[in-house]
This record gives C-alpha cells, sequence and structure tokens, in this order.
C-alpha cells in the first residue's frame, strides 16, 4: 500500500463527495445548501490541488488541470455567495443561490473527472 | 516551453507543495474556528461571524496588517480563539517564506535557473556566434579578442569560478555562459551546436581527452561546422587531424615552426608576428636569433618540437634533460636540471650562443635563464612561460623571446576565424623574397603605426557586395579606388590589401597593386586600422556610398531630388 496514493486518493474522493453534498437540493433554495459544505469543498479542493503540484507524470499533471478547475468554480461560487449576502441589498435571493449552486456543480463534474483519472490510473498500475 | 523553463517551474512547484498545504491548513482551521466561536453584535444580540468577514479577518490578521475587531467589538472567545490564530497564521507564514527564500538560495534551484537564462538567450541570437570551450586563460584571450574583432562568443565552462570571472570581466558584450562539461554531447547542444547561426567550436579545455570528443561531437552532430582543437600531445593531434578536424593547435609545433622561420628569414617571422598577434597590443619588435651553438634545457614536448626544428636548420644542438631516459633524448645528452651553474658549464654555456629553458616548470625556466645570463651574458635567451600570472616575472626577466603558451594558441585560432585567407597569405609569404617582406613590413607601419594591425576580409558577392558587382557590370573599378587612392577630397584609407583572390581560386594576388580591377566572387584580405573596414563593407553595399568613394560626388538619392539634380545638370 502507498500512503501517498492513499492520502491523494482520500482527498480527490471527499473533495467529489463533499462538492456533491453541497449541490443535492433544489438549486434555488437556499435552506437545501449548506455554507460550511461549500467552505469544506473548496478547502478539500485546494489541498487535493496543492497535492498534486510538482507532479511531472501525464495524470498527475491532468489531475492537477481539473482539480484547478474545481477550484475555481467553487471560489467563484464562493465569492457570489459572499456578495449576495453581504452587498446585494435582498440578500441572498433564489437567483443567487441558483447560480452558486450551478457553478459548484461544475465543479462536481470536474471532481468526477478527477475520480475517473484517478481510477484509471490505479487500474492500469495494476495490470 | 523548453525543457528547463519546466524543470525550473516543477523543482519549484513540488518543493513549495508542502508550505503551501501548511497555510492552507492554518486559514482554513482559523476560518472555520472564527465563524464557530460565539459573540455578540453592537446591540448585545447572540452573532456568528460569517465565512466572508472571518476571511477578511483572518487575511489581514494572519499577515500582521491588523486592522482590529470588525465588524463588531469580539466576545472573549472570540478573542482566545484569536490568539490561537495569530500564532498559527503567523508561523505559517513564517514557515513558507523562509521555504521560498531557502528554495531561491538553492544550488539545484539555482543552477536549473541560470541553465534556462543560458538557453533563453542561445534561443534568442540573431548573430553569427562561435562556442568556445573552456574559458581559461586560453578561453578569455580568445573571446575578448573575438569581441574586438565584431564577432560573438558563447562560453562553456566546468568551473564555476571561471564563470564567474567572465561575467565580472566587463567584456563590451552579454557572452553567455554555461557551467558544464563541455565533453557532454547535450550540454554543446545546449550551447547551440545545431543553432542556425552557429560558427564553429572551439575546444580549448586544457584537458587533451575533452577537447578530442568536443571535436568529435561537433563532427558527428554537425559535420558541416568547422571545429578548432588545441592539442598538447602528439597522438591527440594525429586522432583529431583524422576524421577532419578543420584546425589542430599544438602550440609548441607553432612555435618551434615560428622559431625556424626566425632564424631563415627575419623580416618574414616579422610579418608573421605583425598579422598573428592580438590586435591593439604593441607590434612585436624584430627578432634576430643567433647562429651558433644553441642549449636546449628540458626535452619534452617542447623541447621535442624545438629540436627538430632546429636541427633542420642545421644548428648544433646541446640538450640538458634532468631525466634523459623517460625524454627518450638522443644519445649526447647532459644530464641535470639546467637551474645549477655546473650542469649549464658542462653543457658549454661559454662557447654556446643561445639557450631555451623549455620546463614545464615557470620557476626552472626562469632559473636556468638567469644562471645562464649570469655565466655568459651575451646569450640569446627563450623562455618558456607555462602560466598567464607569471607574465610580469618572464617581463621582467628580458628575455629575447617567451613562449607564451596561451597566446600562441589564441593567436592560431584567431587568424583561422578571421578568414581562411590569412593562413593562405602567410603560406605564400613564405615563397617571397626577403625584400619583399621588408616592404610590407614598412608599408603597414606606414599604415597603423605602433600597433597590432586588423586583419579582415571581404569578398565581392551579392550577398555582402551588391552595390559593386552592379557597377562592375558597366564600368571597370580597381582596387585602388575602393580604397580611395585617387580621391579628389578624401585621404586613402589607412589600411593595405594583402591578397586577392580570383573567383573559383584560379588566381591569387600577393599584396595586389592598386591598378588591379575587381571581379566579381573576388575575396580580397585587408589589413589596417580597425576603423576602416565598416565603412569599405559599405560603400560595397550602398550605391550612394560607393558613388562618393567613387567620384568624390554626394550624387542625390530618392526620386524627387535625383529628378531635380538632372534637370539642373
Amino acid at each position: 500500500m502507498n500512503l501517498e496514493k492513499l492520502i491523494f486518493g482520500f482527498f480527490i474522493i471527499l473533495a467529489l463527495t463533499l462538492n456533491f453534498g453541497f449541490v443535492l437540493g433544489e438549486i434555488d433554495n437556499p435552506a437545501h445548501h449548506n455554507v460550511y459544505e461549500l467552505f469544506a469543498a473548496i478547502v478539500i479542493n485546494l489541498v487535493a490541488t496543492l497535492l498534486k503540484l510538482g507532479d511531472r507524470t501525464q495524470t498527475g499533471a491532468l489531475l492537477l488541470g481539473s482539480s484547478l478547475v474545481a477550484v475555481l468554480q467553487l471560489a467563484v461560487a464562493a465569492a457570489v455567495w459572499a456578495y449576495a449576502s453581504q452587498i446585494h441589498g435582498d440578500g441572498l435571493d433564489p437567483v443567487f443561490m441558483a447560480s452558486v449552486v450551478s457553478l459548484a456543480a461544475g465543479a462536481v463534474i470536474a471532481n468526477i473527472i478527477s475520480v475517473i483519472l484517478l481510477i484509471t490510473d490505479t487500474v492500469a498500475l495494476r495490470r | 516551453m523548453s525543457s528547463t523553463m519546466n524543470k525550473v517551474l516543477f523543482l519549484f512547484l513540488r518543493r513549495m507543495r508542502l508550505p503551501l498545504l501548511v497555510l492552507t491548513a492554518a486559514y482554513s482551521i482559523s476560518v472555520l474556528g472564527l465563524v464557530l466561536v460565539p459573540g455578540v453584535d453592537d446591540q448585545g444580540n447572540p452573532w456568528r461571524m460569517d465565512f466572508f468577514h472571518a476571511f477578511y479577518f483572518v487575511s489581514y490578521m494572519a499577515t500582521t496588517i491588523g486592522f482590529g475587531e470588525i465588524p463588531y467589538a469580539f466576545s472573549e472567545a472570540q478573542r482566545m480563539w484569536t490568539v490561537f490564530t495569530v500564532y498559527l497564521s503567523v508561523v505559517a507564514w513564517l514557515y513558507a517564506i523562509g521555504k521560498m527564500l531557502a528554495l531561491l538560495q538553492d544550488p539545484a534551484f539555482k543552477l536549473a535557473v541560470g541553465q534556462h537564462g543560458f538557453d533563453r538567450s542561445i534561443r534568442r541570437l540573431r548573430q553569427p556566434f562561435y562556442i568556445v570551450c573552456g574559458y581559461g586563460d586560453t578561453g578569455a584571450l580568445v573571446v575578448s579578442s573575438l569581441l574586438k574583432r565584431g564577432k560573438f562568443a558563447v562560453v562553456i565552462d566546468n568551473s564555476q569560478e571561471r564563470i564567474t570571472e567572465l561575467a565580472l570581466q566587463g567584456l563590451p558584450t552579454y557572452v553567455p555562459a554555461l557551467c558544464a562539461d563541455a565533453s557532454v554531447s547535450a550540454r554543446l547542444m545546449d550551447a547551440g551546436l545545431r543553432n542556425y547561426f552557429c560558427q564553429g567550436v572551439v575546444a580549448l579545455t586544457d584537458n587533451d581527452d575533452a577537447n578530442l570528443k568536443i571535436a568529435i561531437t561537433t563532427k558527428l552532430l554537425n559535420p558541416d561546422l568547422p571545429v578548432y582543437s588545441r592539442a598538447e600531445r602528439q597522438d591527440t593531434e594525429n586522432n583529431m587531424a583524422s576524421f577532419g578536424t578543420d584546425q589542430v593547435i599544438n602550440p609548441f609545433t607553432i612555435f618551434a615552426r615560428r622559431l625556424g622561420l626566425a632564424l631563415r628569414s627575419p623580416p618574414h617571422h616579422m610579418l608573421h608576428q605583425w598579422l598573428n598577434s592580438l590586435p591593439g597590443s604593441r607590434l612585436p619588435s624584430r627578432l634576430e636569433p643567433t647562429h651558433g651553438r644553441w642549449i636546449l634545457c628540458g626535452f619534452g614536448r617542447f623541447g621535442k618540437a624545438v629540436y627538430r626544428e632546429l636541427e633542420q636548420q642545421g644548428l648544433e644542438t646541446t640538450i640538458v634533460e634532468s631525466n634523459p631516459g623517460v625524454a627518450d633524448c638522443p644519445s649526447q645528452c647532459i644530464e641535470g636540471r639546467g637551474t645549477e651553474a655546473d650542469t649549464l658549464l658542462l653543457a658549454g654555456i661559454h662557447s654556446a650562443s643561445a639557450i631555451v629553458a623549455g620546463t614545464n616548470r615557470d620557476t626552472h625556466n626562469l632559473s636556468i635563464l638567469m644562471t645562464a645570463r649570469e655565466l655568459n651574458p651575451d646569450l640569446f635567451t627563450v623562455g618558456r612561460q607555462n602560466l598567464e600570472d607569471n607574465s610580469l616575472l618572464f617581463d621582467a626577466a628580458d628575455l629575447g623571446l617567451v613562449m607564451r603558451h596561451d597566446e600562441i594558441i589564441a593567436e592560431a585560432i584567431l587568424s583561422h576565424l578571421t578568414s581562411p585567407l590569412l593562413p593562405l597569405f602567410l603560406t605564400r609569404s613564405c615563397e617571397q623574397a626577403a625584400d619583399w617582406a621588408n616592404e610590407m613590413i614598412s608599408r603597414i607601419t606606414a599604415v597603423v603605426g605602433e600597433r597590432v594591425p586588423d586583419v579582415w576580409a571581404l569578398g565581392l558577392d551579392e550577398a555582402s557586395a551588391p552595390a559593386l558587382l552592379e557597377r562592375l557590370g558597366h564600368q571597370e573599378i580597381t582596387l585602388g579606388q575602393l580604397l580611395k587612392a585617387e580621391h579628389p577630397t578624401h585621404e586613402r584609407r589607412p589600411c593595405i590589401a594583402l591578397l586577392l583572390q580570383r573567383e573559383d581560386e584560379k588566381e591569387t594576388l600577393m599584396a595586389p597593386a592598386d591598378e588591379t580591377p575587381l571581379r566579381p566572387g573576388d575575396q580580397i584580405l585587408f589589413c589596417g586600422q580597425h576603423r576602416s573596414a565598416a565603412p569599405m563593407a559599405l560603400a560595397l553595399k550602398e550605391s550612394h556610398a560607393l558613388e562618393f568613394v567613387l567620384t568624390g560626388q554626394d550624387r542625390p538619392e530618392g526620386w524627387i531630388w535625383r529628378s531635380l539634380g538632372s534637370g539642373r545638370s
């Protein structure tokens, strides 16, 4: 068992599950989307990205790319959330909530790709 | 993106991974804690910080900017948490910054960055250049003389110290330098072996095997490129010549040949010296070695080369060698170092007319010469100087002739890099009489005064002389006209033509006269003051400048002025 692989797999999958958990629910209903979950998803995604820094393999580069996409999507989602709750007059209304969730949903796709890459890499290694 | 850029980037990212993870962890723990810890707002109602404010607070707190407790004064619980986060985040930042600075100072990282800078400067080169391998005393001389002659060089040396020296030397232009083993083919490729602008490779390391490897590498990877290599052992010299190294330079042989020339004909020797010396230095004075008996101390590579030449001149030679068996001396040789008076007396110093101190130790050579001169003040003295650092001592010793290793190699290489016509001229000049050489010397002195003349070549081809070729189609132009010999307003250019070679190398004129007509495809070798080279090259290219050189008239250029001018005339 490779400890580095274990840790990396853990963070990649955790990033996907947290992200998915946040997105789940009615898209414009703030009650269905927990801000702590978004925070956790951002932090875990950041960690997963940093773990792949400096990896020179082909899969490593692809994983870094997809993780960066996820982090970017989530960061924009957080910025929209902050704008809506702090600056926007009406607070976090359904319009803003929908855009936050759809941005996070984009990050889910990037995270799914990361997990698929991770699985194919592992399978190829087994052979 | 180049491979070295990749290397630098990945090295940086990999080393920064842990510090960045630590920072992320510190920030997220701090933010999460601040969101969770209960507080009160300005009305006294229970209040919890949201993520936006928590991130804002941590951002300025962790960087020690500290705007205070925003948006409301903190509760005691929030302050407790803040105390913890202050230490956590400040330590995390210190760690990350410390790591980054350490990485920037890291020798491996510096090497990677340096290599990237070198690669980039090679890729951006847009002018012809030579690769000089080995930046010792000789390499430094070659590079600075190349720059002086308006050529460009790239340096490889395996000692960082010498690379640093190059940077500190204050050369007029930036010379890209790589600290690497030049005998590794990949490093030569890095230095631009297959670059379009690469003009040749000069192998000057102090190791014959490395030079051999450089020559082979160049001939295999870029067969059209000329290679000039230093070789100090006979077997290396033969080996290099066998696979087509363009010029193998053995300083001992070159020196011996020059000594031979000086013995045969002093004026010829002087002419050679003048054209071969480093431009801008003082003109070497006339050398007239004697034809009596010679004493040769030290029978190594240098001694053997000199001995062969002296034998050829039919001079009687006495050899002094400390280890005759190993050195493979001829039978009648005197054992001893030559630094003591009794050995020299045994060699018949009183009846000798010249002495050569040719051991590989500078102190021994100086000691031999001083002792010998004390015993016989009329001796003609020849000393071999091995190290550049000892120049002052050899200058002070006031010897008849000094063999300076580095200068000889540098001069030999330069004469080849200058123009292939120069070696041709030197060979042909040996066939001429001594009077001819004397006349050349006085002509050169008239033009350049006391400094070593510059030597350059011009080709009358489509690329470098379009204006002249066009005029040659309907008018005869002589060499004298090009040199402004009978120019109405200007003086004659301070240079003389040494050699003119017709196209297809059918005819070669030594010291062509002013009346010689120019023909397309001619190659002309000039010597004189450097400042006349550039205007001459310009006159060949620009019809306007050529018109002025030929007629002394400033012909109006441009359609309007030309038509106005023709109307007036």
